[in-house]
């Protein structure tokens, strides 16, 4: 005889899923409540141009948006090209099983699981001192461009095995050569991919900060080259809320515009994706 | 994939250019870990030589000024933390990504999974920032002082559990919906399928989000630095501040010198190893799981 | 073993062809017949990693005919078309050995000039591959690549291409739209154009109507026989009644214990009238494959 199903066990179980439910959510709206609500009002033309006054607990974040900006540049003008090359590599000369892809793949999926301040630790030891940059925008733009490639490369990667083998097989049989082949099939083929991964390496480098503490350094006056020290929005937050006190509410302006910034970058990414797979399943 | 390199016997000039310059960028991005770790090492090197790594256990305490670099403390905080806030973000993942496949409304499920999208997506700083306004005043007046390690465990768990929710709720998308439909149509209860077909058959996603998740919360600096408190003790209860290796680093690099530094860079080093570890583990699950699928 | 013999009797006594570009124009299908050796495979086999897919295929293909490879399914008949244009070398783990001579050159030889080669060799695939692009894009990029840029031989040839397939009065409206927005019939005829357009000497043609309904399966077809004379088409088919109507030539390949092997090969009226080799006879009557 069966017994009749457990109905206590089901509402049990129903229960704690939306307890959990409940309990991540809370904390989720209260933070964005919180930002918007306390770095709304500040936000401004103003405080997005002007500098920072009194240690920052004053003025606005112009300088520190400049130098985030070139620190930035630095990291996608040196990642990006290293990381189409090496992703043409892996996905058009060699295969899964070479060893030299193998090598590199492994090495770059390590890679991506070093912790951020490892990477600050190495761009302080490599960059900062023995190539003499010091703490400068080049050093922490250098820095964050070792830190983005795994993902762009993986992301470019796979862009480009997405495209049909017999894409190149019908090019190759045209008689045309390898490099027009990447240029004019493969590149135009994978551009959305690779804008994804660029996007998605400049929001991750975008949202760091330990990297940055000992690379970039602190200073926030305008940059007036790339060898001056610049301070990233999010050292500028993390400044704020420790080192200087009643600078809370221009911490939550800037936080507001860092989140308001990889919103924008991420939202960017996915609504290339969505367009990219609709133009994909175009009647054929 | 495979414009071979067999091919190269077309004569054309430039098809060998380009291949030499693929080759370079990828030596270059391949080369890229080994340059990391080899620094780490140079900079630690100092330390690893003439101080050897039983000193970090032994020393009595970490005072770098007098030369006393005891890391035990540390070790112990950052493993506290970052196992303290997988106990609570793995439950509370878990049942989220059960929550959009079974009980939510769909559209409901859905603005849910954005939103946990949006969490991944909030940088650390962020979260530090926020722990250190809000959550820390609130631990205080609970039990002073306020930052300590539970204030650490929570925001940890805020972080991390995005990663764990993402990648159990694919790996439930994977489980084959043939299953669960026979499942239902024996008569077991929603409850039922989800204990006996669907967790068993997605333990090992589960599992590899887990271990990403750890690997995230060990390798966390900025929030933790923010609302830990950063006092080098091994805590007594969860009200007590800690730190942690990476908070260590973050604070004290500015200034270190000499042997301190190096110190510093060799704690880098056991972080990294930690952090490999758990990272390797997954990627191993990760390759089982698809192992798994393929069959 | 014989029956391979068999094809040296084919082979002509005459003096080869001179140089590439000095076919006859096409007058009759009896005359372009005439023997005149423009491919020659001598002991060519295939081997992908360990298995062995063609083995000692010896066969020679006559300037300006159609030659139809038949034969049942995984009998290595696109291998061998892949193998002319060297495209096996773009498979991994695909080893090719013997001999292919075009026009008495060795195409296997380490040096050979590939972009060269496929250009003098057009393929046709399967399933149609048009690039992702537009029509006129479709065309531009082998154009351009093989040294014309000149704005208005482009679009010329692009619409003596396009008109020799028959696709011009469809498309001519719509050259700027993307190519995957034709329907099947006209992409493998865009594919066909493609091929055209960069004047090849050799046509590989693999299957080119099994995706297509029997419409646009009869205008290529058509199309394939007005090609007679002026190219040397290699068709691969596995439709019996459209070798008996198009081909000039007819070789069997079949899979003996898994191994391809060349049966039988003549001219088609002898191959389907008075077949040498059990195989064919059973192959054409439909007893076997
Ligand atoms: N890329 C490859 N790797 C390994 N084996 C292959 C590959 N391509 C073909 N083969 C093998 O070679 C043999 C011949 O294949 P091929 O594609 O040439 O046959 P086919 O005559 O064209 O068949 P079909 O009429 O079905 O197209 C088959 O046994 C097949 O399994
Ligand atoms: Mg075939």
């Amino acid at each position: 005889m069966l017994s009749p199903s457990n109905t206590i066990g089901e509402t049990g179980a129903t229960l704690m899923v939306w307890t959990a439910v409940t309990l991540i959510a809370t904390p989720f709206l209260w933070l964005s409540g919180d930002l918007l609500w306390y770095g709304w009002h500040q936000l401004s033309i103003n405080f997005v141009v002007s500098v920072p006054q009194n240690a920052g607990r004053e003025g606005g974040i112009g300088p520190i948006l400049v130098s985030t900006g070139l620190i930035m540049t630095v990291c996608m003008a040196v990642a990006m090209p290293i990381g189409l090359g090496t992703a043409l590599f892996l996905s058009e000369y060699t295969q899964n099983d070479q060893v030299s892809g193998r090598l590199i793949r492994g090495s770059l999926d390590v890679l991506a699981g070093v912790p951020s301040i490892v990477f600050g630790l190495f761009g302080n030891a490599f960059f900062c001192q023995l190539l003499g940059l010091g703490f400068s925008i080049l050093s922490g733009g250098l820095t964050l461009a070792c830190m983005v490639l795994p993902i762009l490369i993986r992301t470019v990667e796979e862009s480009f095995r997405a495209i049909a083998q017999d894409q190149r097989l019908s090019a190759a049989a045209l008689g045309i050569s390898q490099r027009a082949t990447i240029q004019h099939i493969l590149l135009p083929a994978a551009i959305p991919g690779v804008l994804v991964g660029c996007i998605l390496g400049l929001g991750r480098a975008m949202a760091e900060t330990a990297a940055l503490i000992f690379t970039s350094g602190y200073v926030d006056r305008m940059p007036t080259s790339l060898m001056d020290s610049g301070r990233a929005l999010s050292i500028h937050i993390y400044d704020l809320a420790m080192n200087v006190a009643g600078g809370n509410s221009n911490a939550y302006t800037t936080a507001l515009v860092l989140i308001g910034l990889l919103l924008i970058i991420n939202l960017s990414a996915s609504w290339i994706t969505k367009k990219w797979t609709t133009l994909n399943q175009l009647p054929s | 994939m495979i414009l071979s390199s067999n091919n190269i016997s077309s004569h054309s000039k430039t098809d060998l250019h380009v291949l030499w310059s693929l080759q370079v960028f990828a030596v270059v991005a391949g080369s890229l870990l080994v340059l990391v770790i080899g620094f780490i090492l140079r900079e630690s090197w100092p330390a690893l030589s003439r101080l050897g790594l039983t000193r970090l256990f032994t020393d009595p305490g970490w005072f770098p000024t007098e030369h006393s670099y005891q890391l035990t403390p540390i070790i112990g905080g950052t493993m506290l933390a970052a196992c303290g806030s997988i106990l609570l973000a793995a439950p509370l993942g878990i049942l989220s990504a059960l929550f959009c496949h079974f009980y939510a409304p769909p559209l409901l499920g859905k603005w849910y999974r954005h939103m946990i999208e949006l969490l991944a997506g909030i940088p650390s700083v962020v979260f530090g920032f926020w722990g250190l306004v809000v959550l820390v005043p609130l631990v205080a007046s609970w039990h002073p002082p306020g930052p300590s390690l539970l204030a650490g465990i929570l925001i940890l768990t805020l972080m991390i559990l995005p990663t764990i929710m993402l990648i159990t709720h694919s790996s439930i998308a994977q489980v084959p919906s043939a299953y669960i439909h026979s499942a239902t149509a024996l008569g077991l209860s929603r409850w039922a399928v989800i204990w006996h077909i669907v967790l068993p058959v997605s333990r090992i996603g589960m599992l590899t989000g887990v271990f990403l998740g750890l690997a995230r919360a060990l390798g966390e600096t900025m929030a933790i630095l923010m609302v830990c408190g950063n006092v080098v003790q091994l805590p007594s209860h969860l009200f007590d501040p800690i730190r942690t290796l990476t908070a260590n680093i973050a604070l004290e690099m500015a200034y270190a010198l000499g042997h301190h530094r190096s110190v510093l860079f060799m704690s880098g080093l056991v972080l990294m190893g930690l952090v490999l570890c758990f990272v390797s583990v997954a990627e191993a699950l990760r390759h089982k799981a698809n192992h798994a699928i393929a069959k | 073993m014989d029956d391979t013999q068999s094809t040296s009797e084919l082979r002509p006594t005459q003096e080869k062809a001179p140089g590439f570009q000095s076919w006859r124009p096409y007058q009759s299908a009896q005359q372009c017949c005439e023997p005149s050796t423009h491919f020659q495979a001598e002991n060519l086999s295939i081997v992908y990693r360990k298995h062995l897919a063609l083995q000692n295929v010896n066969l020679e293909i006559n300037k300006g005919c159609i030659t139809a490879l038949v034969g049942p399914s995984g009998c290595g008949k696109t291998s061998f078309l892949m193998s002319i244009n060297r495209l096996t070398d773009l498979i991994l783990g695909c080893q090719v050995s013997g001999r292919l001579l075009i026009n008495e050159t060795d195409i296997m030889a380490p040096f050979t000039d590939l972009l060269h080669l496929r250009r003098q060799v057009g393929m046709i695939f399967q399933k149609p591959t048009v690039f992702p692009f537009s029509i006129r894009k479709n065309l531009e990029i082998p154009l351009r690549e093989h040294g014309m840029c000149d704005h208005a031989t482009l679009a010329s040839s692009i619409e003596t291409s396009l008109q020799q397939v028959g696709l011009w009065d469809e498309v001519k409206d719509r050259l700027n739209q993307p190519a995957q927005g034709l329907s099947g019939g006209q992409q493998q005829r865009l594919c066909l154009a493609r091929a055209m357009v960069l004047s090849p000497e050799i046509l590989l043609l693999d299957e080119p109507c099994s995706a297509l309904d029997p419409i646009s399966s009869g205008i290529v077809e058509d199309l394939i026989v007005s090609l007679r004379g002026r190219y040397t088409v290699i068709i691969v088919t596995h439709n019996l009644a459209q070798a008996r109507r198009i081909a000039d030539y007819v070789a069997l390949f079949w899979a003996v214990d898994g191994i391809g092997q060349l049966i039988e090969h003549g001219p088609a009226h002898t191959i389907f009238q008075s077949p040498q080799h059990e195989l064919t006879s059973a192959y054409i009557s439909g007893t076997r494959g």
